[in-house]
């Protein structure tokens, strides 16, 4: 079975995003960027699936600009076999990721494509929806667990009130919650390795997609700001302004 | 302008997320139509008729819908969305899971968990966790919105009187199958409904002290939390993680007791009214959100503190 992965470059997890000036956008000059690390469990699943001999092959996918390759070769390190970049402008909307990402898939034609379930930059959580509902393929979002047997995949899902466990038919797709699996950290070697591993760059006309959008983005402002309050310096205390000032309890 | 609202329920009862999707609703227009979806659920709809701000109830009765499976719900929807100009869910785990399918079936993009509505086609909406606010606007011919429960004030529960109209629809597309859950039963309030949300830390140590908050909490009347390093730890189950990738959570009070406050848990709580922090590091940054910090150990203050209220 071959593994589809699809990754996105975003801001590094530990870095706190600035609005600009302007309010046109957030400002991401000089940013750390890293791979979302929902994308790099959805590696890591597929390495494993792949070390337990039940995928034969990883091919990871990048929609966005050349800058993402890093992340692709990121993704490379970390086991997969070759990269796919789909060449746009930074920031293309999700249907327009899920419409190149399906043909992409119905070219490769993988038994399963793994996705985050959440890129921590727009927090859209939709694309690997928006790939199964266009494919016609069934969906297991925010996996804590998964099981691939002969025909299907049976995945445990994080909901609100707790766990759901489905059986998908394949192919399938699955989007990857925290507690699925802890990464691995690439090692030296493999990094070495990934530099020869095929990256190939394919054009959205290529794959007859024009990428567009109906989503305009008019302004970001920062949050409403929050002030630091006070320390109190007992329970007695804390007890006595939640009761007398803040008049919660 | 004509609404569709899909109702967030058990089959048993309609979940108070619905009535914040519907303050959402009523925002955009008057017309409102609420899709109660699933399997034997005749109570809920009966419930749902009851919303003043629904003008409409459409039922859809179906073995295929009994466990939300987006797959076939999100055929039913596709059926039923020809002359709605907006189709709204909760951003709750079953509304995130079915609602951008139901968008790419109708060939547009999706707004996630907005915030305000600012005109029948512009949202806000926060990104990078809540670091900042997006104002987005769309030129889809429907507009396919999952929405913020804790932004919206709940509209009332009782006193109308709406239709219920029966839909059928064969929407059993057999590519998933429900094999079980394990959902988690608590006295406690919901957490993301609670007036007082406790929240503990990885400096809780272990699952066993998530006792001094539960009594806390019971004196409150509390939901209990939890940061992603207490549920990764294996202290408490997955469903009680509070932030940018768990629950999003608004109380009145919100006492977060050896949480560290990472801008990924501070995502998920710095709407509440007032936050009080419990943490031994004075310059843990959760006191940079805190109305009242309290810098002591946790294991010395959380009894006295179950004592004194
Ligand atoms: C993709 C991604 C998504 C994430 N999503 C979330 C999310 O949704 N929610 C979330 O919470 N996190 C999330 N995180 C994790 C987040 O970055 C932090 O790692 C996490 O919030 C830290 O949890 P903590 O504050 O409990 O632990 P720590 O940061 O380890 O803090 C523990 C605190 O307890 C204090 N402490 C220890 N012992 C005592 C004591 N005896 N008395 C008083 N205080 C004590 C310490 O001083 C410290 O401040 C996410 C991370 C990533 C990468
Ligand atoms: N530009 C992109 N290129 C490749 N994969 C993407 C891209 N955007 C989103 N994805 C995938 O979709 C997941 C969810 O993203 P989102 O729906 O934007 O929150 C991510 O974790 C990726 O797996």
């Amino acid at each position: 079975m071959k593994i589809l992965v699809a990754v996105k470059r975003v801001i590094d997890y530990n870095v706190k995003v600035r609005v600009k000036a302007d309010q046109t956008d957030v400002d991401l000059a000089n940013v750390k960027m890293a791979l979302n690390p929902f994308c790099e469990i959805a590696v890591e699943q597929a390495v494993r699936l792949k070390e337990a001999g039940q995928a034969d092959e990883i091919v990871v996918v990048s929609v966005g600009s050349k800058s993402c390759e890093e992340q692709l070769r990121t993704a490379l390190a970390l086991g997969a076999d070759r990269a796919i970049r789909i060449d746009t402008d930074d920031g293309p909307d999700s249907l327009s990721v899920a419409r190149l990402l399906a043909e992409v898939a119905r070219t490769e034609q993988p038994g399963l494509v793994l996705l985050g379930k959440q890129a921590i930059d727009s927090d859209n959580n939709q694309t690997g929806q928006m790939l199964a509902a266009l494919l016609d393929w069934p969906q297991g979002t925010f996996a804590c667990a998964m099981t691939v047997t002969d025909d299907g995949v049976e995945v445990t899902r994080e909901v609100d009130g707790g766990m759901q466990t489905v059986a998908l038919t394949q192919p399938a797709i699955v989007t990857t919650d925290l507690r699925l699996n802890e990464p691995r950290y690439a090692s030296l070697p493999n990094i070495m390795k990934a530099k020869r591993k095929p990256l190939a760059v394919i054009e959205p006309a290529a794959l007859g997609v024009t990428v567009a959008s109906n989503i305009r983005l008019l302004s970001v402002e920062p949050p409403a700001g929050r002030e630091a309050g006070i320390k109190v310096g007992s329970v007695d205390e804390l007890v006595d302004k939640l009761k007398n000032d803040a008049k919660v309890i | 302008m004509r609404i569709l609202v899909i109702a967030e329920h058990d089959n048993q009862t309609l979940k108070p997320a619905t009535l914040s999707t519907l303050a959402a609703a009523a925002e955009l227009g008057s017309d409102i139509s609420l899709l109660v979806a699933g399997h034997q659920c005749q109570a809920v709809a009966d419930q749902a008729a009851q919303v003043p701000t629904v003008s409409k109830v459409l039922l859809a009765d179906n073995p295929a819908c009994a466990n939300q499976l987006a797959e076939n719900v999100a055929r039913l929807v596709l059926g039923l969305a020809e002359g709605y100009s907006h189709i709204l869910a909760p951003s709750t785990t079953t509304g995130k899971n079915l609602l951008p399918r139901v968008a790419a079936l109708l060939g547009v993009n999706q707004l996630s968990d907005i915030s305000a509505v600012v005109s029948a086609d512009t949202f806000k909406r926060p990104i990078y966790a809540g670091n900042a606010i997006a104002t987005v606007q769309s030129s889809d011919a429907v507009k396919v919105i999952t929405v913020r429960g804790t932004a919206f004030d709940a509209v009332a529960a009782t006193g109308g009187s709406a239709t219920i109209e029966t839909v059928s629809a064969d929407c059993d597309v057999k590519q998933s199958c429900f094999v079980g859950e394990e959902l988690a039963s608590s006295d406690r309030p919901e957490l993301t409904a609670a007036r007082v949300v406790v929240s503990g830390g990885r400096g809780m140590g272990n699952g066993e002290n998530f006792e001094l908050l539960y009594n806390v909490a019971d004196k409150l009347g509390a939901a209990v939390g939890a940061s992603r390093a207490a549920v990764d730890a294996g202290f408490v189950p997955n469903d009680m993680q509070v932030g940018q990738t768990g629950k999003m959570v608004a109380p009145e009070l919100y006492i977060a007791v050896g949480i560290s406050g990472a801008i990924q848990h501070l995502a998920g709580m710095k709407d509440s009214k007032i936050i009080v922090a419990i943490n031994k590091d004075e310059e843990a940054p959760i006191f940079q959100v805190a109305d009242y910090g309290l810098v002591a150990d946790l294991f010395e203050v959380m009894p006295e503190l179950e004592q004194k209220l």
